[in-house]
């Protein structure tokens, strides 16, 4: 089998005497949903933030497309390919939808030292980026500063985003949080066509979604995994329905 | 003679120390809990001074001086807080900055227009005249040495107040979680002007002793606010603990270095050179310490948790 | 053209037309003031790069004015008195060799202080750039080679090949062809990548790097670009006062630089045209009524950061647009 795309192998965070992530090995392979739950406080953020780069990493060791992130700092994770959206959703606000995304264009080419030329008649930035808002069906909105966007549109965008960077595995934080009822239900058609250009990591509260969508799933309780497996092995599993589902074993 | 200096320079630094822990406790307790920064509190300092100097003057008592320089720095503390300040708490430091420069043009120009532009002058109360001898052979005045007293007591009584008191909890409460203390019931406007004026006090007091050291004039009040600027960086603002040794820290630093870095070029390159450079190397120490602190710890040395 | 395009050609003209106005009513005394305008203009356009656009609050900027400043005169005594500056380098009475020169010593201060500065926000940020300006400000005052305290006089105002800098006006059309040279250079970085990066920096930090693109180095640069520019700012006033002193660097001339562009419009092209044109009328109309005019450019800063954000251009053109 092939290695996969973003191996965690013990990774271990402790605040103090907490232990907010103990000794998780998780992975994530071409083409597939890997979906990160557990109920409130069981880490699952200090984890997205582990592997995306914005906390110190402890111990334990992060290996993305073979090769060892663990030192490596936020701006650069992103630039080697590893796309991550927020739980609070976190955009430019006084930038447009579309400046937005083209900041995201504009990273990936990796050349932010350009003094002269404008960016709003640069169509190396501005197609790939009108292209991304129009695959996640933002392109009319454009214009529109991030400010005055929906919250779905919000989230529209953060995918736009993260499109756009050319991720090579995406890391979404709870990307239904607040989306009405329609709004969850075109974001998980979204993200089933999405997983065939990279693989998802995703942290969801919307079991719905998690079982319409997960190819596997992996069940964080005070920051360990008691369960990993596919989605009907989880649903099934004694240990998980206790800790988590809240009912008698 | 050469250990007699050192240690009357020690001990100036000492002095120094804790006349910038005076300024700092405020300006990082006011942070801490209110979350401003706050250019104006040289301001506090200069109105401490002047009422000081200026009710000294009039009444021929010192300590009637110093108490007038308390209770007017803490209603001017007050009275802005009330007027100014408390529209500033959501806002963004930029407009902190520029609301406190205006204040400082404000009380600056205000003062020369009431007292005019010459200096006033405050005399040491004599009860504290005159100087102590201590081991060594080292005559040190006594007004000084009472300076620091006052200074370290203040430490003790703040560090009291928080940790004791149910003011204190408050104030840690605030600055842990500003909602929670108003779910407790806490009148939060009320503890804003108490903490502010508190912080004012300290200044005026500052003033109003080392009043008596230096002569009493506008914008006396600026150099010192700096350097408790960088006392709190240092140190970490919102930390207690942070300001009085990082206050400790400049005074000492600032004091040795400008007596020990001429002598020391001077051993180098001759004595007709040293001094001047000696000087202005001096002047610069403090700031490359903060810059060395900072680059191993970019939060100062007690930085609170985020 | 927008509201704030039309404003700003207008407010560019103002300026240009003031000292030929003021020669023909026959106040040359004005002609310096408008130079003043020009000048100050001109250093808050490089405070404006950092604190507009990158969001980063330099109270600090003193130090690159002040630097630029001793660049001028400590070029034009050397060449005045004929001695080397360093290592037979020789000094300068020539303005182009001069900006050349402020604008790499202040850029370089710009690097160290930012260096260091960069690696905090907020009010650390503010302090720390507060506390270094200082650490300039007491090392010329200490420094007794150039004047300490006393400053630094220049005998006369440095050259500018094929044009006469003695006479007011062409001085003024010198400061005023860099202040347009300095706006023409911003307006292409604010709609350039590199400004695309820098204000997104501003809105939000964790964002950017999480697209991959480091603050630290967009902003360190940003931060050199500024200072080079109140750098050269510096120089010109040097010229302008024929004198340099250490109250150049003083915390207060930071503080009036922010004041400039608050005044004018933070974050606007103009905004530091616009507020130096405010703020030098209003030192010299109040300054004219009351001594104590100090007093009411305080009352009216206040009012101004507390009812009126946008400052004059916010008040004419409304909100900015970005695109």
């Amino acid at each position: 089998m092939a290695e996969p795309i973003l191996d965690i192998r013990n990774l271990t965070k402790s605040f103090g005497a907490l232990k907010a992530t103990d000794d998780v090995s998780i992975d994530l392979r071409d083409g597939e949903i890997h979906a990160l739950i557990g109920p409130n406080g069981a880490g699952k953020t200090t984890l997205m933030h582990q592997i995306s780069g914005s906390l110190k990493p402890g111990s334990g060791q992060i290996r993305f497309l073979g090769e060892d992130i663990g030192h490596l700092g936020v701006a650069e994770r992103a630039r080697r390919g590893l796309g991550r959206t927020f739980q609070i959703s976190s955009l430019t606000p006084e930038f447009s939808a579309l400046r937005n995304v083209m900041l995201a264009v504009q990273a990936r080419q990796g050349s932010s030292f350009r003094f002269f030329r404008e960016v709003m008649s640069d169509t190396s930035l501005t197609e790939p980026a009108m292209a991304a808002l129009e695959r996640v069906g933002l392109a009319d909105r454009a214009r529109i500063p991030a400010a005055e966007l929906s919250h779905g549109e919000r989230r529209q965008l953060e995918i736009a985003i993260a499109l756009a960077l050319g991720s090579r595995a995406f890391l979404l934080d709870e990307p239904m949080a607040g989306m009405g009822q329609e709004g969850s239900r075109a974001l998980t058609s979204f993200l089933d066509r999405l997983r065939g250009e990279a693989p998802i990591l995703l942290v969801e509260h919307d079991m719905d979604a998690v079982f319409a969508l997960a190819d596997r799933v992996s069940v964080l309780v005070y920051g360990r995994v008691i369960a990993s497996g596919r989605v009907e092995e989880i649903r099934n599993d004694p240990a998980v329905r206790t800790a988590y589902l809240g009912e008698p074993a | 003679m050469q250990t007699a200096l050192l240690i009357e320079q020690l001990l100036n630094g000492i002095q120094f120390g804790v006349m910038l822990f005076l300024m700092a406790a405020g300006l990082t307790l006011i942070f801490g809990v209110m979350g401003l920064i706050n250019l104006a509190h040289g301001s506090l300092y200069m109105v401490g001074a002047f009422a000081c100097a200026w009710v000294a003057a009039a009444t021929g008592s010192f300590w009637l001086g110093l108490l007038a320089s308390l209770v007017a720095a803490a209603a001017a503390g007050a009275i802005v807080e009330m007027t100014v300040i408390r529209r500033l708490y959501g806002r963004d430091h930029l407009d902190q900055v520029l609301a406190t420069f205006a204040l400082i043009l404000i009380f600056s120009e205000a003062t020369r227009w009431v007292f005019g532009s010459f200096p006033l002058y405050l005399n040491i109360p004599p009860l504290l005249g005159g100087a102590v001898a201590l081991p060594g052979g080292v005559h040190y005045p006594l007004y000084r040495l009472a300076i620091i007293g006052v200074g370290l007591a203040v430490a003790l009584g703040l560090y009291l107040l928080i940790s004791r008191t149910r003011l204190g909890m408050r104030i840690r409460a605030g600055e842990s979680d500003r909602e929670m203390i108003g779910a407790l019931g806490v009148d939060i406007r009320t503890l804003y002007t108490i903490v502010f004026a508190l912080g004012a006090a300290l200044a005026g007091l500052a003033g109003a002793m080392v009043g008596a050291l230096q002569s009493v004039q506008v914008g006396m009040g600026e150099p010192v606010l700096i350097l408790a600027f960088v006392v709190i960086v240092i140190g970490g603002i919102g930390s207690i603990k942070g300001a009085f040794v990082g206050a400790l820290l400049v005074g000492i630093t600032d004091t040795m270095g400008r007596l020990l870095l001429p002598q020391m070029l001077a051993a180098i390159i001759g004595p007709a050179q040293a001094a001047g450079i000696g000087a202005a190397l001096a002047s610069m120490l403090i700031y490359i310490v903060m810059a060395l602190i900072l680059a191993v710890r970019p939060k100062g040395l007690f930085a609170a948790q985020a | 053209m927008t509201r704030e395009t039309i404003f700003n050609v207008v407010l560019a003209l103002f300026l240009l037309a003031l000292p030929f106005a003021a020669m023909a009513m026959g106040e040359p005394f004005y002609v310096s003031l408008a130079t003043r305008m020009a000048i100050l203009a001109l250093a808050a356009v490089g405070l404006n790069l950092a604190l507009g656009f990158g969001g980063l609050v330099s109270f600090g900027h003193a130090a690159f004015f002040g630097i630029g400043g001793y660049a001028a005169g400590i070029l034009a005594s050397h060449a005045f008195n004929a001695e080397p500056l360093l290592f037979a380098i020789p000094g300068s009475d020539q303005m182009p060799v001069i900006w050349i020169v402020a604008a790499l010593a202040a850029g370089f201060a710009a690097f160290l202080i930012g260096a260091v500065s960069l690696r905090t926000s907020g009010v650390y940020f503010i302090m720390i750039t507060l506390a270094f300006a200082q650490m300039f400000y007491y090392f010329a005052i200490s420094w007794p080679a150039y004047g300490g305290e006393d400053g630094l006089s220049i005998t006369m105002r440095n050259g500018f090949p094929g044009l006469n800098t003695a006479v007011p006006v062409t001085f003024f059309l010198i400061c005023y062809a860099l202040l347009m040279a300095a706006l023409l250079l911003l307006w292409r970085i604010r709609d350039s990548r590199f400004g695309a990066a820098l204000q997104a920096a501003r809105q939000n930090e964790v964002r950017v790097a999480a697209i991959g693109i480091a603050p630290y180095r967009i902003r360190l640069f940003a931060f050199v670009l500024s200072g080079m520019i109140t750098g050269v700012a510096g120089a010109l006033f040097a010229d302008l006062n024929r004198f340099v002193s250490p109250s150049m660097m003083s915390w207060h001339m930071s503080g009036e630089l922010i004041v400039l562009i608050i005044l004018g419009g933070a974050g606007r092209l103009f905004g530091p045209v616009a507020g130096a044109i405010l703020f030098v009328l209003l030192e010299f109309l109040l300054g004219g009524i009351t001594e104590r005019w100090q007093l009411f450019l305080g009352l009216i800063l206040l009012g101004v950061v507390l009812f009126a954000r946008g400052g004059l251009i916010g008040l004419v053109a409304g909100k900015p647009r970005h695109g």
